[in-house]
């Protein structure tokens, strides 16, 4: 009764889209109106640690080596840290700022899991491409999130951020078990 | 001297800001999207063909997802979020 590989990662492509809107229209209206309802501020971060817990069980039923584990437990740690260091600096537990890093942290991290994880190239099939363009992808959205931290209210940065989440959306709607990128699969990915 | 106070402020109500203006497109336009993408890939809505899929293939159907998060968004998230919009660019008059 598990559902298949491809139909996880789309269930995980509604959750980024949804993150996304949210992260856009608060680039959009100003994070002082965004926080103006509690219930609003802390929306993102408490999608963003749900996912990071839904990522566990994918790690535990989905993954068919270690690298591959390593990597589904990398993004549920980092997926959690960084939602949980965005509740407390909502919340007001956390003062120091520095706490925003820890969403390029987990972006930078996720993205090298990604990429190391990935050991096949870009077109040998799909879900290899996907794994390319999503490594990169974060890694990009890493580098504006260091950007984020430094200057927090900063439209283009926010906005830069809200578009990472909505690419890694559309990204994950586009994987599927086994499919060619572009026509070309591997026949050691079930290619002819 | 009412009835302009009354027409100036009711000018100031229905222009809406860009601001407004992206809030309100955003959920739409995101359900656009997940319609243009049924049309394109009707195959990706099993609906269309019961019989041929599986429990999750007919619960999770990727236009049909992408069209209910931007309803959510819309419905749950926009209304209150305008609100708050309006509230901060009424013009303290």
């Amino acid at each position: 009764m598990e559902p298949p590989a491809e139909v996880v990662h789309w269930m995980f492509g509604v959750g980024f889209l949804f993150l996304g809107l949210c992260l856009l229209a608060e680039a959009i209206v100003g994070r002082a109106v965004w926080r103006r309802r509690a219930w609003r501020a802390y929306l993102w971060p408490s999608v963003a640690f749900l996912m990071g817990i839904l990522m566990w069980p994918v790690m535990v039923f989905y993954t068919s080596s270690a690298i591959h584990m390593l990597a589904h437990g990398a993004w549920a740690q980092t997926m959690m840290l960084a939602g949980m260091a965005q509740l407390g600096l909502v919340r007001g537990k956390l003062k120091n700022a520095a706490w925003e890093l820890t969403v390029p942290f987990a972006l930078l991290v996720s993205g090298f899991a990604f990429l190391i994880h990935e050991q096949n190239p870009w077109l040998f099939s799909r879900a290899a491409f996907l794994h390319h363009a999503l490594g990169w992808t974060a890694l990009a959205g890493g580098l504006i999130c260091v950007g984020r931290a430094g200057r927090p209210r900063s439209p283009a940065f926010n906005a830069g951020f809200a578009f990472t989440i909505i690419v890694f959306a559309f990204l994950l709607f586009c994987d599927r078990n086994v499919a060619p990128i572009f026509g070309h699969l591997s026949p050691l990915a079930g290619g002819r | 001297m009412d009835a302009e106070l009354v027409r100036q402020r009711a000018q100031a109500r229905t222009k809406h800001s860009w601001r407004h203006t992206a809030i309100s497109a955003l959920g739409p336009l995101t359900a656009l999207s997940g319609l243009v993408w049924a049309i394109v890939q009707p195959y990706r809505v099993t609906l269309f063909d019961p019989d041929r899929h599986g429990f999750w293939y007919l619960a999770i159907q990727p236009p049909l997802l992408v069209i209910a998060a931007a309803a959510i968004f819309h419905f749950w998230v926009v209304p209150s979020l305008l609100a708050d919009l309006e509230e901060l660019e009424e013009p303290s008059a």
